[in-house]
């Protein structure tokens, strides 16, 4: 015991000092926070402007199709007919109608220069749906089409806010800050666990190459070091994830700082009072506002629930597949692109955890979320996509889960143990999963 | 008694029977070398003795116990031949680590390198790091770590390789010492001169069985071939007898080969009888290098072979 903990304290310090780890502590949440905000830009801002050229020969959508808001699909129109020649000079897009059968679906042909995509496509097919729609009620009900507007703003103006629990356990609940929040932990243990996974490869594989295994196991059973490694790196994990805590509150309360005080006394009667209106005695500002209901939003989350099932998931992914990456490291000599192909079936189903965990935050409650939750190979990932979202994840199945991902480490550790054991010590033979299998198999 | 007892040691990967049986016992004090033919099975023997593997079957006591690779690694100091050392580590941080690992307490633990880096002129290196090191310095500094937490059974295995020849003698020197202390040295090495001048007994294995075992003057003696050197001035001439054969001939010295069942003092008696002058007469010794290569040459290589 006394030596597995002399390993733990070699391979942390040897981490924790290094400037590398200042460096990734500061640089991972970066990344992360630039990759989520890459990739809403990318799917928002993607879009080019969409020219749509319009000959309507019913005149029933001359000049009532709206353009969309942001400008990106812009309707003309035209009495030409020469579909060729207009998608080559002026439009992305060319609609030309004819003539409409009111009592059965019409199919209209919409030409493209390239394929538009599916929100463009899906927005002019509603705009075109939209306008018949009006003209029917126009014809029917001689309605005008701005009393219908007018209407339909109205009708939207009930907002939904779901809810949890009774009395003073009602709680509200955002699923979209849910399912942010799942997505950034998930991707977080995604990502943690691929980086600590590898670097515990990476390191039983410096002790073969550099010839020091075989001097500390003269000293230390092999089951040890390898512990050893796991614990001391995940250790460093953990240490990453405190730091990143520490700089979180930091920050917060520094931005706290720059907000001016009048604007947080209005937050503060906001929060005394949540159905406070904007009138002539109270001045409320948007930004007042906008704290207000963020700070109420995260409150009302379960934070104890989530750090610790973070932790928990993180842990217990961790050394789920730290052990096999330790395996792989044992068996493979110098040629990194052994590795490589050795590692890759067990990064596919971190992967796999990954996709479905995009699944599991817009449905925490599907069966694939479900399974994906419960079955250890992607558990730690998935789960901390469902965890946030309020009553998505029973006690018995959050238990059942946490279970399996202990006998699942334990049973990954003991096997890993068996092919480390004779693997450290093996050089020249290709490693391969042959090998792997054949190891397991052998006897003492 | 014996440090060290192995009593019909077996173990068998699936392709290679690597120990076949293999028996024989070291006394304290001791050096003791473990000669072969690569692959024939010593690394696999001495990853027993340092408890890395277990037998499969046979039993090996150390110090009148049966071995106890938990308890007894303390008393075990092993320098593999594939050793290494971690290259982003100060060598002073390092050596420590090391002997605490042997179970040393820090305090213990840093006198005892303190003696040592002084004694090989190593207090420079500390704060260094592995890899400004060259091979022979590297060398050093794992003897070192191996010796420190003074084992009573030091296992070296080729612990020359790489040294130049100050380096070698310096540690050749510790070696003897560390003998004469009552430490007991297994040395397995192919450099057949290092164990003549060092080892006091030495076994032979060769494809997993043991085909040599005796004290070095033992096993010469049980090679030898009845040749003598004889300095004497003579021509060929008077050479003819069947009491010897001559293997080299030149004017001032003969190499003879004793024939049938005659004696050193029938070839003196014969040269004084014909009144030759002999300045010396000595038996020359088969060297270990000749008994290894007469022994393992001429027999098939390991091949790979099934197990069961």
């Amino acid at each position: 015991m006394n030596k597995i903990w002399l390993i733990i304290q070699r391979e942390y310090i040897t981490r924790v000092r290094n400037k590398t780890f200042l460096l990734s502590t500061f640089l991972l949440p970066l990344v992360i926070v630039l990759f989520i905000a890459g990739s809403v830009f990318i799917s928002t801002k993607g879009s080019d402007k969409i020219l749509v050229g319009v000959n309507d020969e019913t005149g029933i959508f001359k000049n009532k199709l709206l353009d969309k808001d942001d400008k990106s699909v812009e309707f003309f129109y035209t009495n030409d007919t020469a579909v060729t020649s207009l998608l080559s000079n002026r439009f992305d897009a060319f609609i030309h109608v004819r003539d409409l059968n009111k009592n059965i679906g019409n199919q209209i042909s919409l030409d493209v220069k390239k394929q538009l995509s599916r929100d463009n496509e899906e927005y002019i097919r509603d705009q075109m749906n939209l306008v018949l729609e009006n003209k029917m009620f126009e014809d029917n009900f001689k309605m005008q089409v701005s009393a219908l507007d007018s209407m339909r703003m109205h009708a939207k103006n009930i907002d939904l806010v779901q809810s949890k629990g009774e009395g003073s356990e009602k709680q509200k609940i955002n699923s979209q800050l849910t399912s942010a929040i799942g997505f950034f932990c998930g991707i977080l243990i995604y990502i943690t666990m691929l980086i600590y996974g590898t670097q515990v490869m990476r390191g039983v594989m410096e002790e073969k190459t550099n010839r020091i295994a075989e001097v500390i196991i003269s000293s230390v059973k092999p089951f040890q070091l390898m512990l050893g490694k796991i614990i001391g790196i995940g250790a460093v994990g953990l240490t990453q994830f405190l730091l990143w805590i520490i700089l979180l509150i930091g920050i917060s309360s520094v931005a706290q700082i720059f907000i001016p005080a009048d604007i947080m006394q209005q937050v503060n009667q906001l929060q005394n009072n949540p159905g406070l209106q904007s009138n002539n005695t109270i001045q409320i500002s948007e930004a007042a506002r906008n704290i207000a209901d963020t700070t109420s939003a995260l409150s009302s989350l379960n934070w104890p629930l989530i750090i610790s099932c973070f932790l928990f998931f993180f842990l217990g992914g961790y050394l789920f597949y730290a052990s096999l990456f330790a395996a792989v490291g044992s068996i493979v000599n110098e040629d990194p692109q052994e590795a490589q192909s050795l590692v890759l079936p067990i990064t596919m189903p971190i992967i796999f955890g990954f996709i479905i965990l995009t699944q599991a935050i817009r449905d925490p409650n599907s069966s694939l979320a479900f399974w994906g939750s419960i079955i250890p190979f992607t558990s730690p990932i998935v789960m901390m996509g469902r965890v946030p979202a309020p009553g998505a994840v029973p006690w018995g199945e959050l238990g059942l889960s946490m279970l399996l991902l202990v006998a699942g480490f334990l049973f990954t550790t003991w096997l890993a143990a068996k092919i480390y054991r004779i693997g450290i010590l093996m050089y020249g033979k290709k490693g391969s999963w042959k090998q792997m299998f054949k190891l397991i198999f052998q006897k003492t | 008694m014996n440090l060290l007892e192995l009593q019909n040691i077996k173990k068998y990967f699936a392709t290679q029977k690597a120990v076949d049986d293999i028996s024989f016992e070291i006394a304290p004090g001791s050096i003791f070398g473990l000669l072969g033919p690569n692959g024939a099975g010593k690394t696999t023997l001495l990853r027993m003795i340092t408890g890395i593997f277990y037998p499969d079957s046979g039993i090996i006591n150390l110090n009148g116990k049966k071995f106890d690779p938990t308890n007894d690694v303390g008393t075990i100091g092993y320098m593999p031949e594939e050793r290494g050392l971690y290259k982003k580590m100060k060598i002073g941080e390092q050596a420590l680590y090391l002997a605490r690992l042997k179970g040393l307490s820090r305090a213990d633990a840093m006198d005892k390198l303190k003696y040592w880096f002084e004694k090989f002129e190593m207090q420079s290196w500390w704060n260094k790091k592995v890899e400004d090191l060259s091979k022979g310095m590297s060398q050093k500094l794992q003897f070192v770590t191996t010796i420190l937490h003074e084992p009573k059974l030091i296992i070296l295995d080729e612990p020359f390789s790489g040294l130049d020849p100050v380096n070698a003698n310096i540690i050749k020197d510790e070696i003897f010492n560390l003998a004469k202390k009552g430490c007991t040295i297994i040395f397995s090495t192919h450099r057949m001169e290092q164990v003549e001048e060092i080892c006091d007994h030495i076994i032979l294995v060769n494809k997993g069985k043991k085909i040599l075992d005796g004290t070095v003057g033992e096993i010469k003696h049980q090679f030898k071939e009845n040749i003598y050197q004889v300095n004497v001035a003579t021509g060929a001439e008077n050479l003819m007898t069947h009491i010897f054969e001559v293997i080299k001939h030149s004017p001032q010295q003969l190499e003879i080969k004793l024939q049938h069942d005659s004696t050193t003092n029938d070839v003196l008696k014969f040269f004084i009888d014909q009144n030759l002058m002999i300045h010396s007469f000595t038996e020359i010794l088969p060297s270990i290098n000749d008994i290894f290569i007469k022994l393992v040459e001429g027999i098939p290589a390991r091949q790979f072979q099934k197990i069961n």
